[in-house]
């Protein structure tokens, strides 16, 4: 028992860690395998594995494929010319039609396709129509602000969500369950910009503890840029962590209502140990899922938030390249969203499959 | 003990105090609503480039002031013929480029037959439509031949797209603005902010500021707690809707001025039902233009008759023309055959004065029985469809670029509007000189616009500058696209 006990601790540990760096599918798939009641153990990859890994691969890569097609089919039918865009009102249609041959916008959009296509199988995502710099470095100067923005945001609703979750689910039906899930359900309610206006009144204005926004870049040091994103960060994970408590405790109660939970109460485990060594752990694969969802939203469907603190994000770059038809950074950006997304379901897919054999053969 | 720190740390803080007291401060952040796209005012229409760039990093020929008047710049006087088509022009000597490369006669000629050559890209390229040739006289004197007589000449030497550019950096002016300008270009933060610091060796009047960095903020709501927090010191164009959490703050200057922003209702002109004058002209007496300034620009911003701004020395006054008048609207409707009315579409781009606007004149022009249905669009979509294809039948939109009466005159311009009268009203403006005589056709040319109704007139944008009440030197009115800090500094 003893010893049964102390593995477990181990394994929570470990857990705890990755847990931090990130949401991955591990994490999940040690879940699930308690879920099944199994024993913990690793399965090398067989040929049957190899096998259902290319499959997965296959998919994933058509998916990308076909996904470019209709991001770039439903680009190119949006009314609009990004040369008539840069030149204004005042230029004549024979300098429009000049800079759109100078753009590259003339060639058939099938030939156009094919280049953008081709490029981005040797990872050269194109030149930006208005700034005129490759997309690659527009996306990894944006990255630099929208991904530890994403991973704070994240954090802070994990740290927040998870214990209060548990805490709702461990008193269900009593009133510090029925005032957390009220205040949870005001976070859901309450929209994000405004309560980050809220933060900035207080803690910008006020106090004058942070910046109102905008973000000096990291080469200003890492505390100013951290400063910076401290209030957006806040802003995101309050509304993610309401979201995330509510399917943390359900998820636990659901849990807490099976067979092994009354056993491990049985054979006399106190029910604290219950709740964090079993029930969590097992409540843990949807509250994952919203997280990676989650995950995915932060990364780039911030655009409010970016604009509220005016932070040069991911979102906004999008918005703004959207807004001067600037279409290639579009396209680039929405496939390396494609391209992430996929990746990131590919790995879920496939820590599945390492839990559970049934899974690599089932079609 | 406990006394002496006291009276330690008194001293220590009266002196920080006192020192910070005698040097003013010389930086600056503004905040500007929208990012240039690229930082090459020869390039591109966008007014952020040259609310960046202009009399701050990039210098012309000629420049406009405060007030709209043209200053000497680059040129320090000039000569024009008596047939009013060879201006020579003599050079300041001693000027650099930032890259340290000697400014002269050559970069004068360059920089004007670069931006009139065939696969120019400039976006006022009409601006150098009359020069025939430019040629070096000395490293110091320039002359520039044209093509015919042009009044407005001195004039568009002085606009952003006209700036003076050097040879080896012009290629690379978008990401890495080189120009003669007090400030030069330091870094640019993507999406983020532009910096700009003073340069050394200006041949000029020293600037005050030492660095100045230009922070894009894109969402209005964003403005106030930025100015309350100290992080931002200067909106130069302010947003109308904030304006009420500022207004009485003692610790900020809230000026409004005028630009040239000229906001119509545009009308497509040929089609039925609007090629008729009468079914215009109702229009116009349908407008209610106080009601229209107060909801879609709280108040601020001056009615106009015709396409001029009240702040112009040419502009002449015709509001009175056609006054609200519901009941002689609704008169010239019937004269036209549509006593019961006519359905029409109203494309509104995104400014909120188009938004906004919008609705209201929506309402006002139902009282007539002009229905409207209002379709919200896009820039992209407003340049495609509207004034592009010309596919449209009522929108709003600002006409930002200064003394542009000539847009009416233009083939193909999406009013659809041709008048052979006008036309030579305009073709003989640009082969006048004398300012008494251009007067007198601007205003036959206003007087035109405004008898044919040519579109609805409405008001001229007004200029929302908020900034901290210590700051001096920023422009109050905007006559031409640009926020000169050549004259800013700090009180005290």
């Amino acid at each position: 028992m003893a010893q049964s006990a102390k593995t477990d601790e181990g394994c929570w540990n470990k857990l705890n860690l990755q847990f931090v760096q990130h949401p991955s599918s591990d994490l999940a798939s040690r879940g699930h395998l308690l879920l099944q009641g199994e024993k913990e153990e690793r399965h090398a990859p067989t040929p049957s594995m190899t096998a259902y890994l290319l499959k997965r691969l296959a998919i994933a890569f058509a998916t990308l494929v076909l996904a470019s097609m209709v991001v770039f089919a439903v680009l190119e039918v949006l009314p609009g010319d990004p040369a008539r865009l840069m030149l204004g009102m005042n230029a004549s249609a024979d300098q429009v039609e000049l800079l759109r041959n100078q753009m590259g916008l003339n060639a058939p959009l099938v030939l156009r396709y094919l280049h953008w296509a081709g490029g981005l199988l040797s990872l050269d995502f194109g030149r930006s129509y208005t700034y005129s710099v490759p997309v690659i470095d527009l996306v990894r100067e944006r990255l630099a602000v929208s991904l530890p923005l994403a991973l704070i945001a994240l954090a802070l609703s994990t740290i927040i969500a998870i214990p209060v979750g548990l805490y709702s689910a461990s008193r269900r039906g009593r009133a510090g369950d029925t005032i957390s899930m009220g205040v949870a359900q005001l976070g859901v309610a309450v929209p994000n910009f405004w309560f980050a206006l809220m933060l900035i009144y207080i803690f910008a204005v006020w106090l004058r503890l942070v910046p109102a926004g905008g973000f000096p870049g990291w080469a200003a040091g890492a505390w100013p840029a951290l400063k910076s994103l401290l209030l957006p960060a806040v802003a995101l994970a309050l509304p993610q962590a309401a979201i995330l408590a509510r399917v943390t405790r359900s998820a636990l109660i659901e849990v807490l209502n099976e067979d092994y939970i009354r056993t491990a109460r049985a054979k006399g485990l106190p029910y604290r140990a219950v709740l964090w060594r079993h029930a969590l752990r097992n409540a843990m694969i949807p509250v994952l899922t919203i997280l990676g969802l989650q995950f995915a939203f932060l990364l780039a469907g911030t655009i409010i938030i970016e604009n509220v603190f005016y932070l040069p994000g991911l979102g906004r770059l999008v918005f703004q390249a959207i807004t001067q038809r600037d279409l290639i950074v579009v396209e680039s950006v929405v496939m390396l969203l494609v391209a992430a997304v996929i990746a990131v379901n590919l790995v879920v897919d496939l820590s599945y499959a390492v839990v559970d054999p049934r899974l690599r053969t089932r079609q | 003990m406990r006394l002496w720190k006291t009276i330690l740390a008194a001293a220590v803080l009266a002196l920080a105090a006192g020192s910070q007291a005698f040097a003013a401060r010389t930086d600056l952040v503004i905040g500007i609503p929208l990012e240039p796209p690229h930082l090459d005012p020869t390039a591109g229409a966008a007014a952020a480039i040259k609310e960046v760039l202009y009399a701050n990093v990039f210098e012309g020929l000629t420049r406009i002031g405060p007030n709209g008047e043209v200053l000497p710049d680059l040129a320090e006087s000039w000569t024009i013929s008596d047939d009013g088509k060879i201006y020579t022009f003599k050079l300041h000597t001693g000027v650099k480029f930032h890259d340290g490369a000697d400014f002269g006669a050559d970069d004068v000629k360059f920089s004007l037959d670069r931006a009139r050559a065939d696969n120019s890209v400039n976006a006022q390229k009409g601006l150098f439509a009359a020069i025939d040739k430019v040629e070096i006289i000395d490293p110091a004197t320039v002359k520039v031949t044209l093509k015919n007589p042009q009044g407005s000449f001195l004039y568009n030497m002085g606009w952003g797209d006209a700036v003076m550019v050097s040879p080896k950096s012009a290629d690379t002016n978008k990401e890495k603005p080189v120009g003669t300008g007090p400030f030069k270009f330091q870094n640019w933060a993507k999406g983020s902010s532009i910096t700009l610091v003073k340069a050394d060796h200006y041949w000029g009047a020293p600037v005050f500021l030492d660095k100045v960095e230009f922070r894009v903020v894109p969402d209005a709501a964003a403005y106030v707690p930025a100015l309350l927090s100290g992080d931002i010191q200067a909106f130069p164009f302010f947003d109308p809707d904030s304006l009420a959490q500022v207004k009485d703050d003692p610790r900020f200057k809230v000026v409004i001025g005028s630009t040239e922003g000229e906001t119509i209702l545009a009308i497509n002109n040929k089609k039925p039902p609007f090629n008729k004058l009468q079914v215009r002209q109702a229009i116009s007496y349908a407008l209610d233009r106080k009601a229209i300034i107060d909801g879609a620009s709280a108040g601020l911003g001056l009615p106009i008759g015709s396409h001029m701004s009240p702040a112009n020395k040419n502009y002449v006054d015709l509001t009175g023309l056609y006054p609200h008048n519901i009941d002689k609207a609704k008169e010239l409707l019937k004269e036209a055959g549509l006593e019961n009315g006519f359905k029409a579409t109203l494309k509104l781009p995104p400014p909120s004065y188009a938004r906004l606007g919008g609705e209201i004149i929506a309402s006002e022009l139902r009282d007539v029985g002009i229905n409207l249905e209002i379709i919200p669009v896009e820039w992209a979509q407003w340049l495609d469809q509207v004034f592009t294809k010309k596919d449209y039948d009522l929108t709003i939109v600002s006409h930002t670029e200064p003394n542009d009466i000539d847009i009416y005159s233009r083939k193909d311009y999406y009013f659809n509007y041709d008048n052979p009268t006008f036309d030579k009203i305009i073709a003989d403006l640009n082969l006048t000189s004398d300012e008494a005589k251009r007067k007198e056709l601007l205003g036959e040319a206003q007087k035109i616009l405004a008898d044919d109704a040519v579109v609805g007139f409405l008001y001229e944008l007004p200029k929302i500058g908020v900034w901290d009440a210590k700051l001096q030197g920023l422009w109050e009115n905007a006559p031409i696209q640009a926020n000169d800090l050549t004259k800013v500094k700090w009180s005290e």
